[in-house]
């Protein structure tokens, strides 16, 4: 398939520094980027200037998706604020599908009202409108969840502009490498520390609520594996037993964790803690490596790499325990499996022609897609809505995040953190 | 068999020898230790005591502390493996000692996955240690997969010198 490249350059500055957000889309060549026109919203308050450029975000999310192309603010004939001035004839010259207006509106010392209205432009019809209450700190939130609402209508699949990302770096220290782990807003903005250490930091996973992560930690050259509570900053030690604690997930009910634990003999086998009670449960018993566990959506099975085959292949298990049965057989190099939230797609690393790369295997169909085009692509990670997934790759000596819809269609590039960038991890979706 | 082992050996003596003068950009060596190991590999270069098997000549003082392995191994080499053994006898002679070893690998596939095979080579070494009469509770283990390189960059050089096991005096 020949594939058109659009490199699109966003350098944005915000309040904190310079936070700065690059992408490259891929864009298959026969994917249509829909003209649409985001107008920059209105601004009614008491003094100074507007919190937060509403309709910049709108439109660096719906451009990130891939499937739109707003139209520059030079191109517009008018600026509406408001639905009632919208000239439907002005927006069909240009060849624009779908218009958004909006206006913000200071009702408090910190508080206002962010309205908008999405208009298709050949029905000359209304789609969305909505207002919505915002602070300074929850404006840009207001702002991706507007565009989530019009990319759904526009669509017909729930944005994701409103979730965050977690991910690992590690940065070139005079005193060695010091690893940090991050989480950010999707679109690379908004990054909070979580935590930093001079030991390795791996396997971030998000708990089913959004409010916690779980990951593993080097600290006095062992590992084990904490919970981390977002907002406080707490975090408990859950397992720290002799040898290998490692790859933790969550499970769908948010009170176990599936986890690989090695023992003195270094027999990696996969776990079911139970959080509370910190009793764990072993669910497969092989002196093969067994590890990566992740747990189907509805929590009957858990997904796992084993290489007791050779090498690393997908095997599903119940949740109890049982006989293992294996998934995968494309390939001689499958590995840490990640299931759509929907169960219709599994995501792993797929040796590819020398290659690692990420695919998609559909599991009614059993066939794999590759969708990754890297040398050494890993640690797939679904979207809430099923639609795309985010992964590492290597640019030179540095890991960077890139993002690609299930299909496979539309591949970008985030560069966010210092350094290298590895294992992100898309969160589930956020409750307001 | 023997021979086939010799040119193995010779190969990746080789290797390690490339490795050394490629000069790989490593602003933060793990070990010190990697340099004399290399020293050593190129006197196998020369060929002088290929026939006897003695062309690996430490003296106690100069134990090496860093195992390397091939590609998808977790074997240790009989020059290792001796190597290894004398650790065992000096743990197993001096049980106030006690030893952490840090298994790696190289950077390629998944990270989980990569602990795992960096815990087979810990273990590797650590069944030789107790063989030779160390005590379990003189020896732990951990794997740092991918997380700890002691050579950065993405090719043979730089992968050859980060399986390895580390083995670490803690008392």
């Amino acid at each position: 398939m020949r594939k058109l490249l659009v490199k699109i350059c966003l350098i944005s500055t915000f309040l904190t520094g310079v936070a700065q957000a690059e992408l490259d889309i891929v864009i298959t060549e026969g994917i249509k980027r829909r003209p649409i026109a985001v107008v920059p919203f209105g601004w009614e308050g008491n003094s100074g200037n507007v919190p937060l450029d509403i309709a910049a975000v709108i439109s660096s999310d719906l451009t990130r998706s891939g499937r739109f192309a707003p139209i520059p603010e030079d191109d517009m004939l008018q600026k509406p604020t408001s639905g009632v001035d919208v000239d439907f004839d002005d927006w069909s010259i240009l060849g624009v599908e779908a218009v958004v207006v909006g206006r913000v509106v200071q009702t408090g010392d910190n508080a206002y009202n962010v309205q908008f209205q999405l208009f298709d432009v050949f029905g000359r019809d209304q789609l969305v409108g909505y207002r919505m209450p915002a602070s300074r700190g929850t404006m840009r939130r207001v702002a991706h969840r507007a565009a989530d609402m019009i990319y759904e209508k526009l669509t017909g699949i729930r944005g994701v502009f409103d979730t965050k990302v977690a991910y690992v770096t590690a940065e070139q220290r005079r005193d060695g490498l010091l690893y940090s782990l991050i989480v950010s807003d999707q679109d690379g903005e908004n990054e909070h520390k979580i935590m930093e250490s001079n030991d390795p930091i791996m396997s971030p996973a998000w708990s089913p609520d959004s409010r916690r992560l779980a990951y593993v930690s080097f600290e006095g050259n062992k590992s084990s594996i904490f919970i981390q509570t977002l907002r406080t900053g707490n975090r408990i030690q859950v397992s720290s037993r002799p040898g290998i604690n490692g790859a933790p997930a969550f499970s769908p009910d948010g009170r176990k964790l599936v986890l690989t634990l090695g023992g003195l003999d270094g027999n990696l086998d996969i776990h079911v803690l139970d959080i509370n009670s910190r009793k764990a449960q072993r669910i497969t018993s092989h002196r093969a490596i067994d590890t990566e566990g992740s747990w189907s959506p509805d929590g009957r099975f858990v997904y796992f790499t084993s290489d007791r085959a050779g090498g690393p292949q997908i095997y599903r298990v119940s949740a109890n325990g049982g006989t293992p049965e294996r998934i995968t057989f494309e390939g001689s190099y499958n590995a840490r499996p990640r299931f759509s939230p929907d169960g219709s797609k599994l995501a792993m690393v797929h040796l590819d022609r020398g290659n690692y790369r990420i695919a998609v295997m559909d599991m009614k169909r059993k066939d794999l897609l590759v969708l990754s085009a890297g040398r050494q692509d890993e640690s797939p990670s679904f979207a809430p809505n099923s639609d795309t997934l985010i992964y590492a790759t290597r640019q030179t000596r540095n890991g960077v995040l890139e993002s690609v819809t299930a299909d496979g269609l539309i591949r970008q590039r985030l560069t966010s953190g210092q350094g290298d960038v590895r294992e992100p991890v898309w969160s589930p979706f956020q409750r307001f | 068999m023997s021979q086939y082992k010799l040119i193995a050996l010779f190969l990746s003596f080789a290797l390690l020898g490339a490795c050394a003068s490629q000069d790989i950009p490593d602003p933060d060596p793990v070990d010190s230790t990697v340099g004399s190991e290399d020293g050593t590999s190129t006197d196998g270069m020369d060929g002088s005591g290929l026939g006897d098997g003695e062309f690996i000549d430490y003296d106690a003082g100069e134990l090496t502390n860093i195992i390397y392995f091939e590609f998808d191994s977790y074997e240790l080499g009989p020059e290792d493996a001796e190597i290894v053994a004398r650790h065992g006898r000096q743990l197993a002679d001096e049980s106030r000692l006690s030893v952490r070893l840090e298994g790696h690998a190289d950077e390629r596939g998944s990270r989980e996955y990569n602990i795992g095979l960096g815990e087979r080579r810990a273990q590797a070494v650590r069944r030789v240690l107790l063989i030779q009469g160390a005590s379990a509770s003189q020896i732990s283990t951990v794997s740092f997969g991918e997380e700890r390189p002691a050579a950065f960059g993405s090719d043979e050089g730089a992968w050859a010198q980060n399986r390895r096991v580390e083995v670490k005096y803690t008392n």
